[in-house]
């Protein structure tokens, strides 16, 4: 099976007009040396039935959210993903589209990323943010990077309950960007913020998760203000999801917000591809890295939208560029845009309070010890239980319900310490099963 | 919009495309009718810093049209005594006035005999037809 | 158009929730939202005909033909779309048990050994978001290597073409290196002796497309990769141009040690406005234990994830990378097997075509045979009748279709870079020079037509220095009072029950 359009008719009056005899002509310029000769070594090309059967059955062979119940969170989240979602994201024009850079051509796509963006400013409280980054661990990186810029310094501090992968991502990319990356420990499950203004220290910038990785609250205001006092730029991990009934970053001193969007508008898919969202307080806007759409006015003076400030990008600052990003995640944005207009302020917030008190039900349904009974958990909440947390998910499956993910992978003390996750979509009926089962695992 | 080509004779130029009107002990820069037509439009000035050292032939700053970024190259070294604000609140007037009104900032010369290695109008114009 | 803002009414929702008879749990008063967000408040029905207006003033693939160079904007198929959806893959989470995802790594395994055979090398990472994350995962690469060898301080520069698109020098810059340029010769190649007057002792390595930007295949890359490999250095391979030559000439046999490839270009992925990409890397065996982690691993009938990669440069993206585009990339390639070749056959005989009916209309900078790709110039209508490349643009996209890249690569003034791709037809093409033809006959006859184009969009041509002069990069609630109010009090929902 092929997409091609080329029959024997036009290839033979495709090539005269060329004026060569032969397909193989056409690549004359090619050195013998390293001309490929052979046929690639590749299964035989197959029908579309036979190839929609044989994806199909390697999907099968995955347990996803529709097989088994699961209380799997960590960062990806099963949220329930709204049919418009899908109906939007299957117009052509959307899919198929290049990066808006003819904005006659591309008004859709253009006023929709404003929108997008507008949203963005609205649920994290600034004043710009761009397209979109690639997820929410490279989204760290450019923070950092917008923060060595910005303050001259290259240091950072990461609070140890900042997202494992998050951290991970960010000292990658540390040595090509010349900085220091240090770590904070978390007491109980939070971040002290006295301990947070002591590392900051001639530190560009201060990252902290909000709800962090354990689903703990963390005392954010008093961390950003710890981050200020030092002078190091308080940038906010944020849950798209929690901005609803958690208060937005730009209203407790922070610099920059950034995250992980996959909660609002996307499939969990397997880790991707997301979008990560970044957003700042005006005085960085030349520093954002990738795409910013702007508004602006055509000959006739209709309003309008272009890509705009795209001297800061590559393809016009070139090695000075805030970024070498190109392409992004504008469809998946695209997809957060429709599902957060699906719910408007009201159902976000009915969202939060939801997850909230399931979050609560379960707790005590589970009656598990909690690994930090004094923080307030938004969606997330670790128990312990009694020993190998690893073995428990095991048997929980055997027993028909994935219960959650085994801290002790990312965390010193914890093998017996399980993150349970609990969206809108489980329901009470549900947590009891999840409870039943751990019972019996964890007698 | 911009102003007709010209490139005054009283003033001094640097292969880069920037002048300078030497004023006793200090100096005013600015780019030239060619670089701000080459730039097009221009929608930002980035400055220096005030009372900061610029280097000859380094940048002190750059200019932005919507499609093209460049740096403002020094012709001659000294301390920056002067920003004009206007270049940077309406940097539509570096292409309007490039030579005047298009000023972008005031030194005071760390080394006045460097005046001697810049061009006069005559020898700019002849690299611009080399170009 | 109005923005969805305008289209708010408080009071109105599309969504509804499951909502239960439990406490309330609440947040301290610290950290708890003090103003609601203003998101858009819409009927289902007025999202849907909001949306759906937005598509109608969008151009993709989908309604016709869009030949921007370096972009490979080639039919998306259908199919993909279809097996993306699958729950099995679309709702599986990825910290999900290896033994409960053996499909999804199994497909993932199967498109890496594809990867490595049509690029002939070695070890593959399926991490990297888009090509220019591939890029600076390449780079990060060569920095470990050279350290490994004890060279880290003395390999600081990598070199990159003028013609290379701007992500290579700005990923040289994010990747710590130093920055030097090699020039091109008049036939497009690189600049031989610019090249062994530049590379010594302390070059990292050399950033190359090969078709380059011109669409031209470097006629001496046997010599280029001599010259690097003898300096210790290596050789990274920028997989944008890879549709001219998949099964025709393999980039590890060029000499290249590192390459990254655009599924989203070569490999079908919908490029969906802006992204997402996928910008896998495959390196020669010497860089595997360097590549991020984890690896995707077979053992004997099985596969894992290996996380026990001591030398591993860390991890780029989360988890294994944009699952979603392996899926589609993974099925474009299954539908073609060997015969990806006839797919970059037919792209280089398309670009060739419409390079043979349109070298007489407008400059020709390089006079040779193309691959996938062509750069034209419009300087003489410039010089002639002051219609610049980007009028050209704009006014095709009267004549139905999307103007090619302009501007780009920089060597060339007036630049139009046009690249068919091998899934359009003759009359497409025929059309595509006929609308050329007729705008440099407008040049002459008619210019002002051209330059107040385009007429026949949803918007005139839009003023993007005012745009970037103000930025104004949200929408101004402040402006209209009645939509900045906080939102009504929903109506309550009905509450069930338990369960």
């Amino acid at each position: 099976m092929s997409y091609l359009s080329l029959t024997d008719a036009d290839r033979e009056a495709m090539l005269a007009a060329v004026g060569v005899a032969s397909v193989d002509e056409l690549f004359r310029d090619i050195p013998e040396g390293v001309r490929f000769r052979r046929e690639l070594d590749l299964e035989p090309a197959l029908s579309e039935p036979e190839l929609v059967a044989h994806l199909s059955e390697l999907a099968a062979r995955n347990v996803d959210a529709g097989k088994e119940l699961s209380f799997l969170g960590a960062g990806i989240y099963d949220h329930y993903v709204p049919a418009v979602v899908d109906a939007v994201l299957s117009r052509g024009e959307f899919l198929t589209a290049y990066t808006p850079y003819q904005p006659e051509m591309s008004q859709g796509v253009l006023q929709a990323i404003f929108e997008y963006q507008t949203v963005i400013c609205e649920l994290t409280g600034m004043d710009v943010s761009n397209a979109s980054g690639y997820d929410g661990t490279t989204v760290a990186a450019d923070a950092c990077f917008v923060a060595k810029h910005a303050t001259g310094r290259e240091r950072v501090v990461l609070c140890e309950t900042l997202n494992p992968q998050v951290r991970q991502v960010v000292k990658t990319y540390a040595p090509g960007f010349g900085l220091e990356v240090v770590e904070v420990p978390h007491h109980g499950g939070v971040t002290d913020p006295d301990e947070l203004r002591e590392a900051s220290a001639d530190a560009a910038c201060v990252i902290f998760q909000q709800p962090n990785f354990f689903g703990c609250l963390e005392p954010v205001p008093d961390l950003a203000a710890a981050a200020n006092d030092a002078g190091a730029l308080p940038v906010a991990h944020a849950d798209l999801a929690s901005l609803g009934v958690l208060e937005a970053p730009g209203a407790y001193g922070c610099a920059l917000a950034i995250g992980e969007g996959q909660s609002a508008g996307n499939y969990q898919a397997y880790g991707g591809p997301h979008y990560g969202f970044i957003a700042a307080r005006s005085d960085f806007i030349r520093r954002m890295p990738g795409r910013i759409v702007g508004e602006t006015t055509d000959l006739r003076g209709e309003r309008g939208y272009v890509l705009t400030l795209q001297t800061r990008e590559q393809h016009i600052r070139r090695e000075k560029a805030t970024s070498n990003i190109t392409t992004n995640q504008t469809l998946l944005a695209l997809a957060g845009l429709v599902h957060l207009s699906w719910l408007g302020p009201q159902g976000l917030r009915e969202l939060g309070e939801t997850c909230m008190a399931l979050g609560e039900y379960a707790k005590d349904r589970l009656g598990l010890p909690l690994v930090f009974p004094e923080q307030t958990t938004f969606k997330e909440f670790a128990v312990r239980v009694g020993r190998s947390a690893k073995e428990v998910v095991r048997e929980a499956r055997a027993g028909g319900v994935h219960p959650g993910y085994a801290l002790g992978r990312d965390y010193a003390g914890l093998d017996d310490a399980l993150l349970v996750a609990v969206t809108e979509k489980r329901t009470p009926a549900e947590i009891d099963r999840l409870a039943d089962v751990l019972g019996e695992v964890t007698r | 919009m911009a102003a007709e080509e010209s490139y005054p004779d009283n003033l001094r130029y640097h292969a880069e495309h920037d002048w300078a009107r030497i004023e006793g002990d200090t100096a005013t820069l600015g780019i030239t009718w060619y670089a701000q037509d080459a730039l097009g439009e221009l929608v930002h000035f980035e400055p220096p810093e005030e009372g900061s050292s610029v280097a000859k032939d380094e940048s002190y700053g750059e200019v932005e049209s919507v499609k093209a970024v460049s740096e403002v190259i020094a012709p001659l070294s000294g301390e920056v005594v002067g920003i004009n604000a206007k270049a940077v609140d309406e940097p539509e007037t570096i292409n309007a006035d490039p030579y005047e009104e298009g000023w972008l900032v005031r030194i005071r010369l760390s080394s006045p005999d460097e005046v001697d290695e810049l061009l006069d109008s005559e020898a700019y114009r002849k690299l611009l037809e080399e170009q | 158009m109005k923005l969805i803002f305008e289209k708010s009414k408080p009071g109105r929702r599309a969504g509804s929730l499951p909502r239960y008879e439990l406490p309330k749990a609440d947040v301290p008063e610290e950290l708890r939202r003090r103003t609601p967000p203003r998101l858009p408040e819409i009927s289902e029905p007025d999202l849907v005909r909001h949306f759906t207006a937005l598509a109608d003033r969008n151009f993709g693939v989908d309604t016709g033909f869009y030949p921007l160079g370096s972009c490979t904007m080639k039919h998306n198929p259908r199919v993909n779309e279809r097996v993306v959806s699958l729950p099995g893959f679309r709702d599986l989470h990825p910290y999900q048990e290896e033994e409960a995802s053996q499909g999804a790594l199994e497909l993932m395994w199967r498109l890496q050994e594809i990867l490595a055979e049509v690029c002939g090398l070695h070890a593959v990472s399926l991490q990297p978001a888009a090509g220019s994350q591939g890029e600076l995962t390449g780079l990060m690469l060569m920095r470990v290597y050279f350290a490994d060898r004890g060279e880290a301080d003395q390999r600081r520069v990598v070199m990159t073409a003028d013609t290379a698109h701007g992500t290579n020098p700005a990923s040289v810059a994010m990747a710590g290196f130093e920055l030097q340029k090699v020039g091109t010769d008049d036939r497009g190649n690189l600049d031989l002796a610019d090249l062994r007057a530049k590379v010594d002792e302390r070059t990292a390595g050399l950033m190359l497309t090969n078709p380059s930007t011109l669409g031209l295949f470097d006629e001496h890359i046997e010599e280029v990769s001599a010259i690097f490999h003898d300096a210790g250095a290596l050789l990274y391979y920028d997989g944008a141009n890879l549709n001219a030559v998949c099964g025709i000439s393999r980039p590890g046999d060029m000499g290249f040690d590192i390459v990254h490839i655009n599924l989203h270009k070569t490999f079908s992925q919908p490029h969906g406005g802006g992204g997402p990409g996928g910008g896998p890397i495959a390196v020669r065996d010497v860089l595997e234990p360097f590549l991020p982690v984890p690896a995707i691993v077979r053992e004997s009938d099985a596969f894992r994830l290996d996380y026990d990669r001591p030398q591993t440069i860390g991890k780029v993206r989360g988890f294994c990378g944009p699952f979603g585009v392996f899926v589609r990339s993974y099925a474009f390639i299954r539908s073609y097997g060997p015969g990806l070749r006839e797919m970059s056959e037919a792209a280089v005989l398309n670009a060739n075509y419409l390079l043979a009916r349109l070298k007489d209309v407008y400059d020709l900078p390089f006079d040779r045979l193309c691959m996938h790709e062509f750069v034209l110039s419009a300087r003489n209508l410039k010089r002639v009748h002051g219609i610049t490349a980007l009028d050209v643009a704009k006014r095709l996209m009267d004549y139905g279709v999307h103007p090619p890249t302009i501007y780009f690569p920089l060597i060339v003034p007036e630049a139009l870079m046009i690249e068919p791709t091998e899934t359009e037809a003759k009359e497409t093409l025929d059309a595509f020079v006929d609308a050329l033809r007729a705008i440099a006959a407008e040049a002459a006859s008619a210019p002002a037509i051209i330059r107040d184009a385009p007429h026949r969009r949803p918007v005139r041509r839009l003023d993007e220095v005012k745009a970037a002069k103000r930025a104004v990069v949200k929408y101004g609630f402040e402006q209209h009072p009645d939509l900045g109010q906080a939102p009504a009090e929903g109506k309550a929902v009905e509450v069930q029950k338990g369960a």
